[in-house]
């Protein structure tokens, strides 16, 4: 009895070898049993059948000046990425006047710079606010002109990059403060305020953006009294916040109901009023809590301010059509163009996923121990 | 009972969960710097009842009126009452995702409005009050559940309140933390804050208790010095209730 009371501290070994080790990774994501070796046979199979085709048609057959003939002869068998070569300023700047377009450029370049720098957390002060409104009054400024001697643009000619980033940029900007607002709103104890965000909310979401823009742009103006007139980029840009503004306020309100009661009577037992509650200690929670899914719309807005082609607008999508469409030479060579396109809306999505990741990581650090 | 006016006081507060009547008639009140503690099977009303105090809950009839102001639903003076009385909960909620520090510089900034210096000293003072002054920069989450209670009276106490309401304070704790958290609270008994204390620590109330309040079914059944309290209890009711929760 007593030999057996004694204790005796078993010292850590280190994991056995069949545990790590690259074979050991292998062997248990990839052949685990007959099922996963079988599948990771198939997928092996389908690469092997599918790349070399695409490697020949993208890079070894590919035409890559731009040279018409060269591009026709190689139809079918090679891409022709001369094409983009060819018409990369009509795509990327739309109908905007062709000796102007060192405008949309410098917009578009300080446009980038805004969201780098606010996107990196020790710039995150009250000049970020500063450099926000700066940025875009030189972004109008630059667009739209009629000051400092540069010509005036309509902005019915904007088009490609500097609109769908334009629109994007600031739809999201505007559509997330108001998305906490509805939220808020719908769990608000005055009725009045709590119908109105559920009605928003329901209708919006009832309807497709693409008829949101329609009404934003075609009939919107017949309700306003004659004269009275609203530029169309602005309509359409009010429509695409108002609508990604719906669905962001249903992912906020989700991050607001996982946060437990005792944190709003722990503060309110300190005194905090409403407002501070909501901005202290409830919104940091939430809205941590749905980094992902806030993500995801944002790349849904994204993505979705390509649908304002439908209402004459030429942005990205819109301007390729634009550049194509207007040349029998080149009009053949559409799906290059969209390979184009493509790749630059990924580059946008995957920085954007690629951050939410990151950012996740850092504004947990309080829940790791 | 002297005659100075009473700090909190309850005059036949009425209080319904729906169609569930939680407090029946409740008459009490508490002199400046008294410590009572209240007990009760779970249901009875006690936590309803502090948390009234501070208006976490409202009542629907009769009149409690706490440092002179009666509650209603004057916003401006609910929050005002607030800065006077600090809570400290079962479940600690502390802010987990501030720091320590954060979690006791946040209210006498925001609501004290005073500077971030400042607030931060005192912060300091009660942590080092609480013993817990090295854990300052790490997040409520990394420390043990003693710890984060003491932290959470530590930012009660940063307010400076007239009146302590602890809403079984040590219900949540392994038993090995307890005791850290009673000597805290036994220090503060010491210092002449008003405390009202719903706990079912016996030994807490016995040493440092000025009254110990018995309910059940939403009524005060039983009120007396905790020497009288138990080894002379009136109701039957209440001898059940000590016999179950002393002899175990």
């Amino acid at each position: 009895m007593s030999a057996a009371e004694i204790f005796t501290p078993i010292a850590p070994r280190t994991a056995p070898e069949k545990m790590t080790g690259t074979v050991a990774w292998i062997r248990r994501n990839l052949f685990a049993d007959w099922v996963s070796s079988i599948a990771t046979l198939a997928i092996l199979g389908l690469f092997a059948y599918v790349i070399p085709g695409i490697v020949e048609w993208g890079l070894i057959h590919a035409v890559w000046k731009p040279d018409n003939d060269a591009c026709r002869e190689a139809a079918g068998v090679g891409a022709c990425w001369g094409m983009i070569a060819e018409k990369y300023r009509l795509i990327i700047f739309g109908r905007y006047p062709f000796d102007q377009q060192w405008r949309p450029l410098i917009a578009t370049l300080l446009m980038v710079a805004l969201l780098v720098a606010s996107c990196t957390r020790p710039l995150w002060s009250k000049w970020l606010i500063v450099a926000w409104v700066a940025v875009l009054a030189a972004f109008f400024i630059l667009m739209k002109g009629g000051l400092f001697g540069l010509s005036p643009v309509e902005t019915s000619r904007w088009g490609g990059l500097p609109l769908t980033m334009m629109l994007s940029t600031l739809g999201i900007a505007c559509a997330f403060p108001l998305a906490i607002l509805v939220a808020l709103g719908r769990r608000s104890h005055l009725p009045a305020i709590r119908s109105l965000c559920i009605v928003y909310v329901e209708l919006i979401r009832g309807v497709p953006l693409i008829s949101v823009l329609f009404m934003a742009s075609f009939m919107f103006p017949l309700f306003m009294p004659q004269g009275t007139q609203v530029d169309v980029l602005l309509r359409v840009f009010v429509g695409i916040t108002v609508f990604a503004a719906a669905y962001l306020a249903e992912v906020v309100r989700g991050g607001l109901q996982a946060i437990p009661k005792g944190q709003v009577e722990a503060a309110a037992s300190l005194g905090l009023s409403y407002w501070q509650t909501q901005r202290k200690i409830v919104l940091p929670q939430a809205l941590r809590l749905v980094v992902p899914s806030i993500m995801n719309s944002f790349i849904s807005t994204f993505k979705d301010t390509s649908l304002v082609t439908i209402v004459s607008l030429y942005d990205l999508t819109g301007a390729l059509a634009l550049a194509l469409g207007g040349d029998a030479n080149w009009r053949q060579f559409y799906l290059e163009g969209y390979f184009f396109i493509a790749a630059i809306y990924w580059i946008g999505c995957f920085a954007m996923s690629r951050y939410s990741l990151w950012i996740e990581r850092q504004l947990n650090v309080s829940n790791t121990r | 009972m002297t005659a100075e006016t009473p700090i909190i006081n309850f005059a036949k507060v009425n209080k319904w969960y729906g169609q569930f009547h939680v407090l029946r008639d409740i008459d009490l009140s508490v002199r400046k710097g008294e410590r009572i503690v209240i007990c009760g099977p779970s249901g009875s009303g006690k936590s309803t009842m502090i948390r009234c105090i501070n208006r976490l809950e409202e009542h629907q009839e009769g009149s409690l009126s706490v440092d002179g102001v009666e509650l209603t639903d004057d916003i401006k003076a609910i929050e005002a009452i607030r800065k006077n009385v600090g809570m400290v909960f079962q479940q600690f909620n502390l802010f987990p995702h501030l720091t320590v520090l954060e979690n006791l510089t946040l209210a006498p900034m925001w609501v004290g409005k005073i500077p971030k210096k400042e607030a931060e000293e005192r912060a300091m003072q009660q942590l080092t009050r609480v013993q817990i002054a090295e854990q300052a920069k790490k997040y409520p989450l990394q420390l043990s559940g003693g710890q984060q209670q003491r932290v959470a009276i530590a930012r009660a106490l940063c307010l400076t309140p007239k009146i302590m309401l602890f809403d079984e304070p040590t219900s949540a704790l392994d038993p090995e933390m307890i005791k850290e958290v009673l000597d805290v609270m036994i220090e503060l008994a010491n210092l002449g804050i008003t405390m009202l204390c719903v706990t079912h620590e016996m030994g807490f109330a016995k040493s440092v208790a000025d009254r110990v309040i018995f309910m059940d079914q939403g009524q005060i059944i039983e009120q007396n010095s905790p020497e009288e309290f138990f080894t002379h209890p009136k109701s039957d009711r209440t001898k059940d209730f000590l016999s179950k929760i002393l002899n175990h």
